[in-house]
C-alpha cells in the first residue's frame, strides 16, 4: 500500500483527473479523501493505493504530470499521523444498549445517535483501531446496520515542507533551516 | 527543443472581440498559419470568424483525418499542429488521432465546439463530454464557457503541448462562449511560466558515473529514440558516437536521428529490428539510452533483455525512469542539455574490437537480407520500398501507415536526417498515413512527400484523397497491396497455424478510386516496372497513386515474437 499526500488546485474536475490517472495506470485506489488546505486555492488530497514497492516513483512522477497537481508527497514509511473517521450504526434495543456503550468506552468512541432500534457509534483513529471495533461488534453478535468510513488522512510528524511548496511559499512562517527535505525522486542508485 | 513558432502580437491592438474571433486571434498570436478541421453547428461561430484572419483552413473528410493532419504537421515541422471540430461526433472522431499523438508525444492542440453552457449536461443535440472522454489521452484539456477565458486557455494549451514531454491538448469551447464578447489582450493571456517537472534530476555524480561507465565499457551501444528528434539532440548524439566510437541502434521513431549511412549505425532494434542491432544489445556491457522508453516492441521479454549490460538512461519524463527496465544511472532531463554536460567528460576511445564483432553481425544479416536475395520474378514490398529509397536519393519525407509495410520501410528506406520518417509507433494507428502526409506537405511544401501504405490502412482514411484534390497539393502514394491484413496474417501464419480468419481482404481498384477523385495512378505488378513507375509518379505535376500488387504471403523478418528474448529472432528461412 502506498500513501500519497498531494496538493491540487481547487478547481472543477481535478478529482476526476486524479482518478482517471489511476485507472490508466491500472492501479486500484483503496481510499481517497480531499478537502481544503492551509493554502488558498489548493486542496489537500490523501490517496491510498495498492501497488508494488517500485511503483511509488512512477505514481508520484505521473501525478506531477497532471497540470492541476502542485505537490506530491509519498509518505512511505516516514513518521506520520494517520486518522480516519468511522460512523457505525448498530441494531440495539434497550436491553443490548448498555453492552455496546461499554465497548464504545473501551475504544474511546462516542455515541452520537440513540434510537429505539439502533444506535450510532463515532470513532476516530488509525485503521487498526476502527477494524478492531468493527470486529468486536461483529463477534458480539451485534447486527451492524451501516458503516461509513472516511478513508485515511495523513500528515507527517514534525515540520516538513517539500521543496515544491517552499518555492511557492506565500508568507507562511517557515522555521529557519528545518527539515528541508527535497522531493524524493527514487532514481535508482547506481551499483 | 524542436523549432517553435515565434509568438507575436497579432495585427490588431487589444480590443473587444467575440469569443470566436478571440480563438483565431490567439492562434494567430501563437504563430499558427494552418489548421485542419470540419465545421458543425457547435463550432459555427468560430468558422464564421475565420475570414477576418490570415490562417489557412483545410477542410477534411473525417475528423480523424484532421487530427492526423495536425499530428503529421507537427512531426514534420516541430511546431504545434491544430485541428478543429464540432461537438458530439465531430469531437469523438478526433479521439483516435489524439491518442495517436499522445502515445508518440506529439504536440497538437484540438479545438472543439460544445453546446451552450446553459444546456451542458442535459444530453443536448450533439453533446458529449469530450473533456471526460479524452482525459487519459491528452496531457491536459480545458472546458471553456466564457469568452474572457478563451485566450488564456488556448495560450496555456500551446504551452502544455510543447513543454517537457510534448503531447496533445484539447480545448472545448461552448457555443455561447464563442458568441459572447470579451476584451482580448494576447500578452495578458500568457500563462505562468512552465513549471518543470519537480523530479527532473541531473547531478554531477550521475554525469561522472555515466562518463566512467562509458570510459570502461568494452561493448557499448547507444540506443537512440524519439527524444533525439524531439529534443533536437542529433548533433550531440553524433558527437558522442563518433568521439567514443560507439555504435548506435534506433527505435522506430528514432530513425533519422542518426544518419543511416554512418558506419556506426546499426539500424532499427526490436521486434522487427535488424538482427545485428539486437545481437549487439544482447551482447553489450553498456547501453546508453537516449530519449527512448524501453517499449515492449524494442526489448522483447524484459527479464532477459541486455543481460550483461549496465544501463544509462537519459530521459525527460521522470515517469519513464525504471518503468520497464531497471537502469544504473538515471539522468532525468532534456536530452540535448544533458549530452552537452556529458560530452566534455567523454574522450576518444578505441572501440575497434567491439566494432569488428559488430561487423561480423552485420555481414551475417546481409546474407539473409531480402535486398541481397534474388526476387525470382516476385514483387516483394521490401524491393519496392528499397527502390523508392534509391530513386528519391533518400531525400523524401516518408509517411507510413501501420503494418508489414511499415516495418519494411523501417528496414529498407534509409533515413539520414530527423523528421524524414513520419509513422505511428506507440498507438500503431491504421489510416494514419494519408492524412498525416497532407499535414506533412503543408508543413514542408517544398519537400517530396511519399505515402507508403497497405491496402488495409489505405481504405480506413481513403476519403482524404478528396482533401488532397481540394487543396491542390502533390503527394506520391505507394499502396503496398497484398490482399491481406498483412501483419495480422503473419501472426496467424506463425502462431495460429495459418488460420487466416478475417484477414483476406477484397479491395477496390485503387487506381480507379484515385481516378474518381481526379488523381492519376498506375498499377505495378512486376519488379521491372517499379523504377519507371516511381519516376512517373515523381515527375507528375499532381498527386500520383501507385498500386503495387505485391507478394501475398510475405513475412517481415527478423521477428521477436511475444515472450521471446531479443536474440531469439525468427529469421528468414535460409536460401
Amino acid at each position: 500500500m502506498h500513501t500519497f499526500v498531494a496538493y491540487v488546485e481547487d478547481k472543477p474536475g481535478v478529482l476526476t483527473r486524479v482518478a482517471s490517472l489511476f485507472r490508466r495506470l491500472n492501479i486500484n485506489i483503496h481510499s481517497l479523501t480531499v478537502g481544503r488546505s492551509e493554502r488558498a486555492g489548493l486542496s489537500r488530497l490523501t490517496l491510498v493505493c495498492e501497488a508494488s514497492a517500485e511503483a511509488g516513483h512512477r505514481i508520484q512522477a505521473s501525478l506531477y504530470k497532471l497540470e492541476n497537481v502542485v505537490d506530491v508527497d509519498d509518505i512511505a514509511q516516514a513518521p506520520s499521523v494517520t486518522r480516519e473517521l468511522a460512523l457505525i450504526k448498530v441494531a440495539a434495543t434497550h436491553r443490548s444498549r448498555s453492552n455496546i456503550f461499554e465497548l464504545a468506552e473501551v475504544f474511546r468512541a462516542d455515541i452520537v445517535d440513540v434510537a429505539t432500534e439502533s444506535l450510532t457509534i463515532q470513532l476516530t483513529g488509525v485503521e487498526s483501531k476502527i477494524e478492531g471495533l468493527i470486529q468486536v461488534l461483529e463477534e458480539g453478535e451485534n447486527h451492524i446496520l451501516e458503516i461509513c468510513r472516511s478513508g485515511k488522512m495523513t500528515m507527517r510528524r514534525g515540520h516538513h515542507t517539500s521543496g515544491v511548496l517552499k518555492a511557492m511559499s506565500t508568507g507562511v512562517d517557515e522555521p529557519a533551516e528545518q527539515d528541508d527535505e527535497p522531493v524524493e525522486d527514487g532514481a535508482a542508485e547506481p551499483e | 527543443m524542436g523549432t517553435k513558432a515565434k509568438t507575436h502580437e497579432p495585427s490588431h491592438p487589444p480590443t473587444r472581440l467575440t469569443g470566436a474571433e478571440i480563438v483565431w486571434a490567439t492562434l494567430e498570436g501563437e504563430g499558427v498559419t494552418q489548421v485542419f478541421g470540419y465545421p458543425g453547428g457547435a463550432i459555427l461561430p468560430v468558422y464564421d470568424a475565420l475570414r477576418k484572419f490570415p490562417i489557412h483552413h483545410t477542410l477534411v473528410r473525417h475528423e480523424q483525418g484532421a487530427a492526423h493532419m495536425a499530428d503529421g504537421y507537427a512531426r514534420a515541422s516541430g511546431k504545434v499542429g491544430v485541428a478543429i471540430a464540432t461537438s458530439g461526433p465531430g469531437a469523438t472522431n478526433l479521439v483516435t488521432g489524439i491518442a495517436t499523438a499522445m502515445l508518440d508525444s506529439i504536440p497538437i492542440v484540438c479545438i472543439t465546439g460544445n453546446v451552450s453552457s446553459k444546456v451542458l449536461g442535459t444530453d443536448a443535440f450533439q453533446e458529449v463530454d469530450i473533456t471526460g472522454i479524452t482525459l487519459p489521452v491528452t496531457k491536459h484539456n480545458f472546458l471553456v464557457n466564457r469568452a474572457e477565458d478563451i485566450a488564456a486557455a488556448i495560450r496555456y494549451a500551446f504551452q502544455i503541448a510543447q513543454s517537457g514531454r510534448p503531447g496533445p491538448v484539447l480545448v472545448d469551447i461552448t457555443k455561447d462562449a464563442q458568441q459572447a464578447t470579451a476584451d482580448f489582450d494576447f500578452a495578458a493571456a500568457k500563462p505562468r511560466p512552465h513549471r518543470p517537472h519537480p523530479m527532473l534530476k541531473v547531478e554531477e555524480q550521475g554525469l561522472e558515473q555515466a562518463a566512467e561507465l562509458i570510459r570502461n565499457a568494452k561493448r557499448p551501444v547507444i540506443l537512440a529514440g524519439h527524444g533525439v528528434i524531439e529534443s533536437g539532440a542529433e548533433k550531440q548524439v553524433y558527437a558522442l558516437a563518433e568521439r567514443a566510437q560507439i555504435p548506435v541502434a534506433l527505435t522506430l521513431l528514432g530513425l533519422g536521428g542518426f544518419p543511416a549511412s554512418h558506419s556506426l549505425n546499426l539500424g532499427m532494434m526490436g521486434m522487427h529490428g535488424e538482427a545485428c542491432a539486437n545481437h549487439a544489445i544482447q551482447d553489450a556491457d553498456l547501453l546508453i539510452a537516449c530519449g527512448m522508453r524501453f517499449d515492449d516492441r524494442v526489448t522483447g521479454t524484459t527479464s532477459t533483455y541486455a543481460p550483461k549490460a549496465k544501463k544509462i538512461h537519459i530521459e525527460v519524463d521522470p515517469a519513464e525512469m525504471n518503468k520497464n527496465v531497471k537502469v544504473d544511472v538515471a539522468l532525468v532531463g532534456d536530452l540535448s542539455e544533458v549530452l552537452e554536460r556529458l560530452l566534455p567528460r567523454i574522450s576518444g576511445r578505441d572501440g575497434s574490437a567491439w566494432l569488428k564483432t559488430i561487423d561480423g553481425f552485420k555481414s551475417e544479416t546481409a546474407q539473409r537480407d531480402i535486398k541481397n536475395l534474388a526476387d525470382s520474378g516476385h514483387l516483394y514490398a521490401a524491393h519496392v520500398i528499397n527502390d523508392i529509397w534509391r530513386i528519391t536519393g533518400g531525400n523524401a519525407i516518408v509517411v507510413t501507415d501501420v503494418g508489414q509495410h511499415q516495418m519494411w520501410e523501417a528496414q529498407y528506406y534509409h533515413h539520414e536526417r530527423p523528421r524524414s520518417l513520419i509513422t505511428s509507433g506507440g498507438l500503431g494507428t491504421m489510416g494514419f498515413a494519408l492524412p498525416a502526409a497532407i499535414g506533412v506537405k503543408f508543413a514542408c511544401p517544398d519537400k517530396e512527400v511519399w505515402v507508403i501504405v497497405g491496402d488495409g490502412g489505405f481504405q480506413m482514411t481513403a476519403a482524404e484523397l478528396a482533401t488532397i484534390v481540394q487543396e491542390g497539393i502533390k503527394i506520391n502514394i505507394a499502396v503496398i497491396n497484398n490482399g491481406y491484413l498483412g501483419m495480422v496474417r503473419q501472426w496467424q501464419e506463425f502462431f495460429y497455424e495459418k488460420n487466416y480468419e478475417a484477414t483476406p481482404m477484397v479491395s477496390p481498384d485503387f487506381v480507379k478510386l484515385a481516378d474518381a477523385h481526379g488523381i492519376a495512378g498506375l498499377t505495378v505488378r512486376t519488379r521491372t516496372e517499379v523504377a519507371k513507375a516511381v519516376e512517373q509518379a515523381r515527375s507528375a505535376p499532381g498527386t500520383y497513386l501507385l498500386n503495387f500488387k505485391v507478394e501475398k504471403e510475405d513475412s517481415v523478418y527478423p521477428m521477436v515474437s511475444s515472450g521471446s528474448s531479443l536474440h531469439e529472432m525468427i529469421r528468414r528461412p535460409g536460401k
